[in-house]
């Protein structure tokens, strides 16, 4: 034992004395795995462009895991930025200002769209919310009565769909994802004052709204958007949540459907029209500008319009370009070292 | 004739009114061997299910990966204008232009002549930019810093084509899909015939597959980056894990009193081989990252989790091994005036050596498949510059498949499963390991 021990005490001192000597010279991103290829692409390019710069690692495991992460601390052994399919929200930057991350600047990087698709030998969907609630949510409102969903078939929800079994495969509940769904779908497709006539509380129309239904019919799928298309791909009938530049290049296999008339596309979503997206964030520690070398280039080189402009490789991966003066907005903010 | 004529027939059940004849006991044969012949049928669909399964598995596996093993490239004549690398001449005195020169548009340019296509085609231009990886960037950029005077020059190269022309010429494109929902037009697939007509086309072995760094393009990605770091944490694992795991279970074997301390321990042990691999990750991001202060993303850190986890297999195995030794060995060499170190060292440990030898390769395979504990410490990243120390970011094997499953571009189906075979390729070969070194020392009494 006391070998054993000796062993792994001068093991782990050495260990410690050769990490506290190597100073960091690499940039360190962690958090979405939404934004995930577009960090991979700019640092890949970053990495190609600036050959006196390390390439940034990226690290994937969600916008929540990669924000707490960021907020521990500052110090070479604690991450330079945070992607996020979201907000910070307001627990989190108190946290951050807790563990002395006192300033920390948003980037906004453009905007992700949010799509449902079906096998590519299916006939057309064109959804509205208001469909999408009758067929997803766990009750509605039927004569008047609040029920559990009674429906099974999709030509029951609106009669111009097929009579397809509802199967939808939807983010899960760990998922940045599951929010614009629930907000931007399901709570606007539903009817408030019908639910309320049916005797809601107030206090719980808006819970009942984003309530999904629980009997199987619609699936929670907590992997990546690959597990979703092989769902697909066992059940032809089935409709799936995916980004939409994780659809742009299976397009071969799937077919995409509209909300509320409009197909979603880079233009009908930087436009505004197609409604379910979500604005692409990441956070970088400004105490960390200037130390970590690269950093500021790198974020530099990830604002410019050869990385997030219309006629970027992010934009041709899928990302939704920003306008031209929200674009410009957001590199004088980073300039300004605006922080949040 | 019948049963009544053969009275003494062998078939003929014996007469209870006879007690002259020996009574047939009733042994239970015929239900015995039927019960017997059950079992081995049952063992025998046992082993064919189970062959089932992985010819399956592999079947799966292989005929989706074996593709990615070869990788479409183009070897066309690049010139390597001055106008387009050096537009200002400006590269006797300032070598940095040769760095950060606009490659992509060297080897387009040259994918396009080998066409005849023109240069104001602005839109065929564009088409055939898709042919050549944005990887072709590093290749040239190579060949012009290694050699300068090659600018204003014509030389043949070969560049790598992209991943949805590689899969194009693999023949993995659906062409029953309108023109438009695929990745690859008409007019391409017709440049990639004309292109293999001259003789452009070739699809050498990938050995990209195996030495380039992870990245976003399917066609450079590789495994290098994550085959260093699995080498660095299985050297790691195999110098932490082994001596303290054999001199832990030394002691507890042949030096320790049988006390409740020591049943204690035992038992300890057990339990730590049953515990799940995410809690030794937990157990590493707070001890090796954030209280001794070890990089992230470093197979070092990577390599004390594994080992932690390792460990315990060891142990049980090497105590095995040891308890195998038979006691006269023991006695023996005690009775002519050994001590008990010598005993041990000179006697015991090298008979129960195979035993070790074959725990440790099994507890390193396992420490080589296992992702979970390298979540929490940053090591499933995306890291592009290979590794020069154990404390630089990489990645590992199972990481890099994880990662590549995950991915939305098609070609990286293949080369997931590519991953996979190069992974059970590496585990084969220590399991073989294993056997042979067992067949070579093992000593039976």
């Amino acid at each position: 034992m006391k070998i054993a021990v000796f062993a792994s005490a001068a093991v782990i001192a050495l260990a410690a004395g050769l990490g506290a000597a190597a100073a960091r010279d690499q940039i360190q991103v962690a958090g979405s795995s939404t934004v995930l290829p577009y960090a991979k692409i700019v640092a890949e390019s970053f990495g190609e462009a600036f050959p006196d710069f390390k390439t940034p690692v990226v690290e994937s495991g969600g916008s929540g895991a990669g924000i707490k992460q960021f907020c521990e601390g500052v110090g070479e052994d604690k991450i330079d930025i945070a992607n996020s399919s979201r907000a910070m929200k307001k627990e989190e930057l108190e946290t951050c200002k807790a563990n002395g991350v006192a300033d920390v600047e948003e980037v906004k990087i453009g905007y992700d769209g949010i799509v449902f698709a079906s096998d590519i030998a299916g006939p057309d969907f064109a959804f509205t919310p208001a469909d999408l609630y009758k067929a997803l949510a766990a009750k509605v409102v039927v004569d008047g009565k609040l029920v559990d969903n009674p429906y099974t078939k999709w030509s029951e929800v609106n009669a111009a769909f097929p009579a397809w079994d509802i199967a939808a495969y939807i983010p899960g509940e760990k998922h940045g994802t599951r929010e614009v769904f629930e907000t931007k779908l399901l709570d606007a497709g539903c009817d408030k004052d019908a639910l309320k006539a049916a005797g809601v509380a107030d206090a719980d129309v808006a819970k009942t709204c984003v309530a999904v239904r629980k009997d199987g019919k619609a699936v929670d799928i907590d992997g990546d958007y690959t597990e979703t298309l092989a769902r697909i791909d066992s059940n032809k009938t089935g409709i799936g949540v995916f980004g939409l530049a994780f659809y742009e290049n299976n397009a071969d296999k799937l077919k995409v459907a509209t909300v509320g008339g409009v197909a979603p596309s880079t233009e009908t979503i930087s436009s505004g029209e197609y409604p379910v997206s979500r604005p692409l964030f990441f956070y970088v520690k400004k105490a960390h500008i200037g130390v970590i070398p690269g950093l500021k280039e790198y974020v530099e080189f990830f604002l410019s319009d050869d990385m997030i402009g219309p006629d970027s490789p992010l934009a041709q991966y899928g990302l939704v370009a920003a306008p031209d003066a929200e674009r410009d907005e957001i590199r004088a903010k980073f300039e300004a070292g605006t922080t949040m | 004739m019948t049963d009544a004529a053969l009275p003494n027939s062998a078939v003929a059940p014996a007469a209870p009114a006879a007690p002259a004849a020996p009574a047939r006991r009733d042994f239970g044969l015929r239900r015995r061997h039927a019960a017997e012949r059950r079992f081995r049928f049952y063992g025998l669909a046992a082993i064919v299910i189970g062959l089932g399964f992985l010819a399956v598995l592999l079947f799966s596996i292989v005929s989706k990966g074996y593709t990615s093993f070869v990788q479409t490239s183009i070897t066309v004549p690049v010139e390597f204008s001055a106008d387009i690398i050096d537009k200002d001449n400006k590269r006797a005195t300032d070598p940095r232009v040769l760095v950060s020169a606009n490659y992509p548009v060297v080897a387009r340019n040259a994918v396009a002549r080998a066409l005849g296509i023109s240069p104001d085609d602005k839109a065929a231009m564009r088409d055939v930019a898709k042919f050549v990886s944005d990887g072709s960037r590093a290749t040239l950029r190579q060949i012009v810093l290694a050699d300068p005077s090659v600018v204003g020059t014509t030389r043949p190269v070969t560049l790598l084509a992209t991943a949805d022309i590689d899969s194009a010429n693999k023949g993995q494109i659906d062409l029953s899909v309108p023109e438009a929902k695929r990745k690859v037009s008409d007019q391409q697939l017709a440049w990639l015939d004309q292109l293999r007509q001259q003789g452009a086309i070739s699809t050498p072995f990938n050995w990209g597959l195996l030495t380039f760094g992870a990245s976003s393009r399917p066609e450079t990605a590789g495994l290098g980056v994550a085959l260093i770091g699995s080498l660095y944490m299985m050297g790691i694992v195999l110098l932490c894990a082994l001596p303290i795991g054999v001199a832990a279970s030394i002691y507890l074997e042949e030096f320790a009193r049988k006390n409740r301390f020591t049943d204690f321990i035992e038992v300890n042990i057990n339990n730590l081989a049953a515990v799940p691999s995410i809690v030794f990750g937990l157990l590493g991001l707070a001890v090796f990252i954030n209280f001794f202060g070890l990089p992230r993303s470093a197979p070092i850190v990577g390599g004390f989790v594994l080992t932690l986890m390792t460990l315990p297999t060891i142990i049980i195995a090497t105590r095995a091994a040891l308890r195998a030794v038979p006691p006269s060995i023991r006695s023996a060499a005690l009775g002519i005036g050994a001590s008990k170190m010598q005993m041990v060292f000179d006697h015991v440990l090298p008979l129960a050596t195979p035993g070790i030898l074959t725990g440790t390769i099994i507890g390193l395979a396992r420490a080589l498949g296992e992702t979970a504990p390298l979540l929490l410490i940053g090591m499933v990243a995306f890291v592009a510059d290979a590794p020069a120390t154990p404390l630089d970011p990489a990645t590992a094997l199972p990481v890099q498949i994880y990662m590549w499953s995950n991915e939305a571009e098609r070609a990286f189906v293949e080369r997931t499963s590519g991953a996979i075979i190069v992974l059970l390729a590496f585990l084969a070969l220590m399991n073989i390991a294993a056997i042979l070194l067992r067949r070579r020392f093992e000593r039976r009494w």
